[in-house]
């Protein structure tokens, strides 16, 4: 950044007289109103005799200053400390980097206001972004000043400032209407992503609560405590790998589950199809929260009528703690499983109900002419259509599984316990843990960094999934 | 759809003998048919047994899990009553129909002038701005509520309703704008041209020409857009904490685990309470929530 320099404006222009038809300037060659430019906003310009838009460009520079100087405390007469005397941006930094050096303390007259690391954090990164947002406005000017140059230089005519600021002006209208949404994302996506990714590499847990003590940078310490500590390192991998078996099994089961149901809803002899068929569709349509908190007091251990009607049916001789027994963890996962592909498979049944609608009849006529049986048209005619279509729903339903806390959450919360897993249970996948190890455990910083290890996870997926389809081409 | 018996495509096993064995056939027929009403059946009745079992239980006279069940013996509104004048059911409801109207506005406003924007009009900055928008949509809205939670908790911005509908708005503006471009993309661009020749603005011809041509994918925002905060668990369970600005979803997780074996069929009424709309809304406008899942996958 160029905060640092502060030659004065008016020298560095010449005083020559402002309407030079055809020609600003004698040859200059191109990099020195750009190297001008780079050094006090929009002297190049001014060097190019365009003066409103080196007014323009200096209002960004001289504005960042001032900003700097109103917000921090400059003239306090005192040992000059980032800390104490620095302005939005350079405490901003200063936080940024340090995360405060001045703990909470009791003295004789009570509780010192200490450091508080995070809002330190948060301020640093904000500060960072508006310069890089004025890092984008200087490489503007920068190029501008050289562009401008090159195509007099070039033999191109003038523009004046007002011409060219219509120009930018009517260019701008697409920016104008996007501002709203980008502000909203800016604040409350992009920030907050960066401040989670921040605190992935600091001791930000339950043991270094701001305002209380200070948070400190601890570089990939986080990473290698889950991946290195044993027990850590135990639970991570027992949870990733049912949470991928878990995903793979639900999607294909809701889905092969979808594609029969919907196969066997398009024949010509189902009575009443548009009756079924709604009757199918709700367990899609009833919200998931309710559903799962349903199924999760029919199979209660204690209370829940599953266990009872077993044990009256004789079938088992005593009650089913189907999520609560830590000696038969398999027994939840599969319940888990079931109870989601009554969740899941009507959303596959309508997808696919809507394909098969749109398979030319045709199709069919020539295959039976052709001495096709049933199974033969289903397995080359039904199925590799409806395939095509539903794949890049398959990828989204695969990541959305992945990510499925709705349903593991309510309906086991994780359990049965797990001796061996850390603030986890055997039916926990990465997102409920995730949770717990932030909502219940204030495990910020290793929060943060399964957060990234997920993100990582389902954006390989996704950009994969997104490379077969048309979408990238398609900007 | 689907739903037109005359679309529906039919492998018909009788295509492939001749005449000869016509009765035979027509037995094997009877067999089939009642195999696959029986299977419908069978499904029917696990897909709605759970279902009935807690509209049932809502209306028991129990307390108690151990005495729910699909029929009452003596249905009573008691439930109903208590949900409503015991807890703070309709606070928490009130609530929830807040943020959802303030999420539905602001997401359908917002990403259907992103959309168009990113669809229609060429400005340096757009791919950046197309790849960024993808790279957002892949981080799950729950990370980033991580974050902003503990930003919030920092910055003392946690139980506010309105912040929590921002949240929201945000975490799936990524997405809705990414829906309603790729919808922009595929109307005829002609219209606008035609408009633009005629000396229309350009916000006119949004309002005018796109908006309307856009209405099956704002349905679709608005639809998810409305109904995702009744069932949002995770965002309000970080953002909010007073007892008077829970949402449904919260309240009613509390119920069940709060009170859990003594209080069941409160809970019932809340659950139905909760699901009959949502599920009424999803039913008649299934075919509109069904295409645009699809539309929204085909495009990434």
């Amino acid at each position: 950044m160029t905060t640092t320099e502060t030659s004065d404006l008016p020298t560095s222009a010449p005083a020559r007289s402002p309407r030079a038809p055809g020609r600003a300037g004698p040859g200059l060659p191109a990099p020195v109103p750009g190297i001008a430019s780079a050094l006090v906003w929009g002297s190049g310009q001014l060097l190019n005799r365009q003066a409103g838009k080196a007014a323009f460009f200096f209002a960004f520079y001289a504005g960042a200053v001032v900003w700097e100087i109103a917000s921090g405390n400059y003239y306090a007469g005192m040992d000059f400390t980032p800390r104490s005397n620095g302005g939005f941006f350079v405490k901003g930094l200063w936080g940024l980097f340090t995360l405060g050096t001045q703990p909470r303390e009791m003295t004789l007259t009570g509780l010192t206001e200490g450091d508080n690391s995070i809002v330190l954090m948060a301020n640093g990164l904000i500060a960072f972004l508006t310069l890089a947002l004025l890092a984008v406005v200087w490489v503007w000017s920068v190029r501008d000043a050289a562009r401008y140059r090159a195509a007099l230089n070039a033999g191109g005519r003038t523009e004046a400032s007002p011409a060219y600021f219509k120009r930018i002006w009517d260019g701008a209208f697409a920016y104008i209407v996007l501002s709203p949404g980008l502000v909203l994302i800016v604040f409350m996506s992009v920030l907050p992503v960066l401040f989670g990714i921040l605190v992935a590499f600091t001791d930000y847990n339950r043991d270094n609560l701001p305002p209380k003590n200070l948070v400190h940078w601890v570089g990939f310490e986080n990473f290698a405590t889950i991946f290195a500590v044993p027990s850590w390192a135990a639970t991570f991998g027992g949870i990733l790998v049912w949470t991928l078996v878990w995903a793979l099994l639900a999607t294909v089961t809701t889905y092969a589950a979808g594609l029969l149901q919907a196969v066997l809803l398009a024949s010509r002899r189902v009575r009443f199809p548009r009756v079924w068929r709604s009757v199918f569709l709700l367990p899609w349509a009833v919200p998931g929260i309710v559903s799962a908190l349903v199924f999760r007091s029919m199979f209660n251990g204690q209370f829940g009528p599953v266990s009872q009607w077993l044990v009256d049916l004789g079938l088992t001789d005593e009650r089913i703690y189907w999520f609560t027994d830590p000696s038969h963890p398999n027994l939840a996962r599969a319940v888990a499983l079931l109870v989601n592909l009554w969740l899941g498979f009507p959303f596959f049944m309508a997808l696919v109900g809507g394909v098969l609608a749109n398979i030319p009849e045709s199709y069919y006529e020539a295959a039976r002419i052709d001495g096709a049986g049933p199974v033969q048209q289903f397995r080359h005619i039904t199925l590799p259509i409806v395939q095509r279509t539903v794949m890049p729903l398959l990828v989204l339903s695969f990541v959305h599984n992945f990510n499925n806390f709705g349903v593991i959450y309510f309906l086991t919360e994780g359990g049965p316990d797990n001796v061996d897993y850390r603030f986890a249970g055997s039916t926990d996948l990465l997102v409920t843990w995730l949770f717990k190890l932030t909502l219940d455990n204030r495990l910020y910083n290793i929060g943060a960094v399964m957060s990234l290890v997920i993100f990582v996870i389902v954006g390989t997926i996704s950009v994969l999934n997104l490379n077969r389809t048309k979408a990238i081409r398609e900007l | 759809m689907a739903a037109t018996p005359t679309a529906a495509q039919v492998r018909d096993p009788r295509s492939r003998s001749g005449a000869t064995a016509e009765g035979r056939q027509r037995i094997r027929d009877r067999v089939t048919d009642a195999l696959l009403h029986l299977q419908l059946l069978a499904v029917a009745v696990i897909v709605v047994f759970p279902l009935l079992w807690v509209v049932g239980s809502s209306f028991g006279p129990g307390g108690g899990l151990a005495n729910a069940g699909p029929i009452p013996e003596n249905a009573t509104f008691d439930n109903y009553i208590e949900l409503f004048t015991q807890t703070d059911y309709g606070r928490w409801y009130l609530n929830s129909l807040y943020v959802a109207v303030l999420n539905m506005a602001g997401s359908v406003v917002l990403s259907a002038l992103c959309g168009w924007v990113f669809s229609r009009i060429r400005f340096r900055g757009r791919k950046p701005g197309m790849l960024g928008i993808l790279v957002l949509q892949m981080f799950p809205s729950f990370l980033t509520a991580i974050a902003v939670y503990m930003l919030f908790l920092n910055f003392g911005l946690l139980d506010s309703l309105t912040g929590l509908a921002l949240v929201s708005i945000a975490a799936a503006l990524p997405y809705n704008t990414w829906l309603m471009k790729g919808y922009t993309d595929n109307l005829p661009a002609s219209l606008d041209e035609a408009a633009a020749l005629d000396g229309a603005g350009r916000l006119t011809i949004f309002r005018k020409i796109v908006l309307p041509l856009m209405r099956p994918m704002l349905t679709f925002v608005a639809i998810t857009s409305f109904t995702m905060p009744w069932m949002d668990f995770i965002l309000p369970r970080l953002l909010l904490q007073s007892s008077g600005k829970q949402t449904v979803a919260i309240g009613l997780f509390q119920l069940i685990t709060d009170q859990y074996a003594n209080d069941f069929t409160t809970f019932a009424a809340g659950a139905v309470v909760l699901a009959v709309p949502i599920t009424i809304l999803y039913i008649v406008l299934q075919r509109h929530l069904v295409t645009g899942a699809m539309a929204g996958a085909e495009k990434g």
